[in-house]
């Protein structure tokens, strides 16, 4: 039972320079608790294709299962978290009031707020900043708050757009490290779109990756890394391999041209 | 040779602020534009003493604050009718006509794109033009200067807040738009807080503009109160202080509705970066 | 929440685009049509009045027509301003003082005299303030709280003081236009002074450029967008402050005293066709200042 099934899928823009292909016969299958990573230069159509699965973004051909429902039902029924490169908290809410905030929209009781706050901000170790506001906390504690967010409601699926890109690499070690504890925790489907290799490669059970001009899926890996991965994994001869195959594969889409 | 203290008391002045402005601290700042205004009151009294300007073209500060004094009961009569009664129930009727005109045409981009150019174009004319007319409609009372302040605030309100409430980024609405929210909720919860600080923007314009639309307005017709009539009368007697003391009583007015409006926007978007420096 | 969607200023439209021209003009219609509507019904108590006096059945066509086309309307239909507007402009010689067009030229010129004024000083003030600390330090602070004294009020004073002084006609009005462009000016004056960042600014210095250099070739240019955004309001503001100083008993000549006696003497269509010839005046200012605008910054490759 896959969650998440593409066939064919094409989107193509129309704009005054004439049409852009930002997808071109996409074919994928993400099954129940896989972490896959979309990797690829700009214009690949990575975070199209996320968007797609997301329902902000609408394929122009092809199918697309989410949830074995057309992606608007799957939206509508709630069935995915997203989180954006910018933690996009409100700033009149505090941490707390920020997390509450899907949940008071999809009609969650008082109590059942609270309750789901405090678990998934224990999850993401922010446990005590609850009555902080946004601007007073850091772009690493803030992005950790949106992704707290995005998994208050228990939706099955994370999808996540470059996340950890505005932030610096030490800070970003720590919460690739948080965000894999926490996958294996949760058993959730997560989608990551990403610039970096060893990110791509540190988290992923499977690693897509991506070319532009089409936005074309180039090929797909497989991880054979263990899913319990301390940080210096990376340091191992299987990470580098991997790493090797993923470079090859954006070389074969022309990427580094 | 009577030119001499006068000078004086300038040089003095000037001097002492261009020495205090060295310290960038509050205390200094207050004070340099104390000792400008101080200056300023100074020299006007020392002028019209020293060279006899006859009060019917400029009274003296302490003049001024004879008639003060002597008018509060009128003073304080003109007050209500024209602030509390004219300008701050137009401004009240105005900012709420405004605001829900705004959240109205909310949905519809064909009338935001018809109804504010008209708007911005409303907002330039000479509104007050109109007095005469809704003097003619709602009568002499507060109610047709109310009815004017209402005409002069409503369309910089609505404009800005309907700029407001399409502050919020495409990031935002897609969020919204993954937690499947309905119009109401996005409306509420993301939108009205993010357009506020638009909103007190347009507020705090309009305060000024309120006062001077109930004031101007009475020039056009009356009863026999309400700051407006009390200026044109003292000025048809030739009763410079107390016009002097209607305006001091007007910009102390204005002051404190502004920075009334000031305090409340502190308080709701105290989360602004604007607020926050 | 994105710093910029919070910190974006409010959009000011310099153009309307063919697109918006359809929801324009249907607002338009729809004001007009609601306009004939509100004349209908307020002028209908009057001319029932009058029928009962006269012993006369009205029926509903007969009353719509005559409600339009009464003498002293409570609220003249749209096409009644229009004729009178038309009256007033090409039915009368320009100079004569029925004209509406001499009596705009009489608020004109006091309008444009003030805004020069208003408009120098301000932008003198304003480089003042960005240069010294102490100017900004002792003047901004009452040049905010001059805002608060509500100059409309006192123009009525103005007027009667400096004719007292001797001083009549075109000059106590453009005292008045001056002191409310002026602020406008100078508020936007600073701020675009102190637009550029202190990045723009280090590089400057690393020129050795002298202030003189600074000012001109850069803090100058870069006010341009806000000195014009102030300009706008300015002209508007110039414009209201000389209508209103027409108004104090004795003025004959001008819009604002067009308006007034048409309000003494209970001539509505004079006073709609007044307001609307301002109302043309004023926009076409504005239109004006937008155009050099334009040209201006497109010459400068500054336009938005």
């Amino acid at each position: 039972m896959s969650v998440i099934e593409a066939q064919g899928v094409s989107l193509t823009f129309q704009t005054a320079d004439g049409p852009v292909h930002a997808l071109k016969d996409v074919n994928l299958t993400v099954r129940p608790g896989d972490f896959v990573s979309f990797i690829g230069p700009s214009g690949c159509g990575k975070t199209t294709f996320l968007r797609s699965i997301a329902a902000l973004e609408t394929p122009t051909a092809g199918r697309l299962r989410v949830n074995g429902m057309d992606p608007d039902a799957a939206r509508r029924a709630r069935a995915y978290g997203y989180v954006f490169q910018a933690p996009g908290l409100y700033p009149w809410r505090t941490i707390s009031g920020n997390i509450s905030l899907p949940l008071e929209i999809m009609g969650f009781s008082r109590a059942d707020r609270a309750a789901r706050i405090d678990r998934v901000m224990e999850l993401v170790e922010l446990s005590g900043f609850g009555g902080k506001f946004p601007w007073q906390l850091s772009g690493g504690m803030q992005q950790r708050a949106s992704i707290a967010r995005a998994l208050a409601f228990d939706a099955d699926i994370l999808l996540m757009d470059e996340p950890f890109g505005a932030l610096d690499e030490i800070v970003r070690d720590r919460l690739n490290e948080a965000l894999l504890a926490l996958w294996r925790k949760t058993g959730k489907t997560i989608g990551f779109v990403t610039h970096s290799i060893p990110e791509a490669v540190y988290l992923s059970t499977r690693i897509v990756v991506m070319s532009p001009r089409p936005g074309r899926i180039t090929r797909i890996i497989d991880s054979p890394l263990p899913p319990e991965r301390p940080l210096d994994i990376r340091d191992t001869p299987e990470f580098i391999a991997l790493a090797h195959e993923v470079r090859e594969g954006l070389r074969e889409g022309h990427s580094y041209d | 040779m009577s030119a001499l203290p006068i000078l004086g008391v300038w040089l003095g002045g000037l001097a002492l602020n261009l020495w205090l402005a060295r310290f960038e601290t509050r205390a200094t700042r207050a004070l340099v534009a104390a000792i400008f205004g101080a200056t300023i009151i100074l020299l006007w009294e020392m002028i019209v003493r020293i060279y006899g300007v006859p009060t019917v073209i400029l009274p003296a500060p302490s003049l001024i604050a004879q008639s003060f004094a002597a008018n509060g009961s009128i003073l304080w009569t003109d007050f209500v009718q024209t602030i509390l009664k004219g300008a701050l129930t137009g401004w009240l009727i105005g900012a709420a006509a405004a605001v829900l005109t705004a959240i109205a045409i909310d949905r519809s981009p064909f009338l935001q794109r018809g109804l504010l150019p008209i708007g911005n174009f409303v907002a330039a004319l000479p509104i007050v033009g109109i007095a005469p007319i809704l003097v003619m409609w709602f009568g002499f009372d507060w109610q047709s200067k109310a009815a004017v302040v209402v005409v002069m605030v409503f369309f910089p309100i609505l404009v800005n807040m309907v700029a407001g409430l399409r502050a919020t980024d495409a990031m935002q609405r897609d969020l919204m738009a993954s937690w499947a929210a309905p119009y109401g909720a996005a409306l509420w919860k993301l939108r009205l807080p993010a357009a506020m600080p638009f909103l007190f923007n347009g507020l705090k314009i309009t305060t000024t503009l309120a006062l001077i639309g109930a004031i101007v307005a009475e020039f056009f017709g009356s009863p026999t109160r309400g700051m407006g009539f009390r200026i044109s009368t003292a000025v048809g007697r030739l009763d410079l202080p107390l016009v002097w003391a209607e305006i001091v009583v007007a910009a102390l007015a204005g002051t404190l509705f502004y920075g009334l409006v000031a305090l409340i926007e502190k308080k709701v978007t105290f989360w602004h970066p604007s607020q926050r420096t | 929440m994105t710093e910029a969607a919070l910190n974006a200023p409010v959009p000011r439209r310099l153009r309307i685009a063919t697109g918006d021209l359809l929801p324009i003009l249907t607002v338009l219609l729809v004001i007009v049509a609601v306009w004939y509507l509100g004349a209908i019904r307020m002028n209908a108590s009057w001319e029932r009045d009058q029928a009962a006096r006269a012993g006369i059945e009205l029926t509903l066509p007969d009353l719509i027509g005559r409600t339009l086309t009464q003498d002293r309307p409570v609220l003249p239909a749209p096409h009644q301003v229009a004729v009178g507007l038309w009256e007033g402009v090409a039915g009368q010689p320009v100079t004569s003082r029925r004209s509406l067009v001499w009596h705009a030229w009489v608020t004109l010129s006091a309008t444009l005299a003030g805004f020069a004024i208003g408009t120098g000083a301000g932008i003198l003030l304003a480089v003042g303030i960005v240069h010294s600390r102490s100017m900004d330090q002792s003047v901004m602070p009452w040049a905010v709280a001059s805002q608060t004294v509500p100059i409309l009020a006192i123009a009525p004073m103005v007027i009667v003081v400096m004719a007292s002084a001797g001083i009549t006609g075109l000059l106590p009005k453009a005292v008045i236009a001056a002191w409310l462009s002026f602020f406008p000016v100078l508020v936007g004056m600073v701020k675009g002074l102190r637009m550029p960042d202190a990045m723009q600014l280090d590089l400057m210095r690393s020129w050795s450029a002298s202030r003189p250099q600074q000012f001109w070739r850069l803090r100058l240019p870069s006010s341009l967008p806000y000195l014009f955004a102030s300009l706008k309001v300015a002209i508007a503001a110039a414009l209201v402050g000389t209508i209103v100083g027409e108004l104090p008993a004795g003025a004959t000549a001008g819009l604002g005293a067009r308006l007034l006696s048409g309000s003494y003497y209970g001539q509505t269509v004079q006073i709609w066709a007044a307001l609307f010839a301002a109302a043309i005046l004023a926009a076409a200012l504005v239109a004006l200042i937008g155009a050099v605008e334009r040209v201006t910054l497109k010459r400068m490759g500054l336009t938005q």
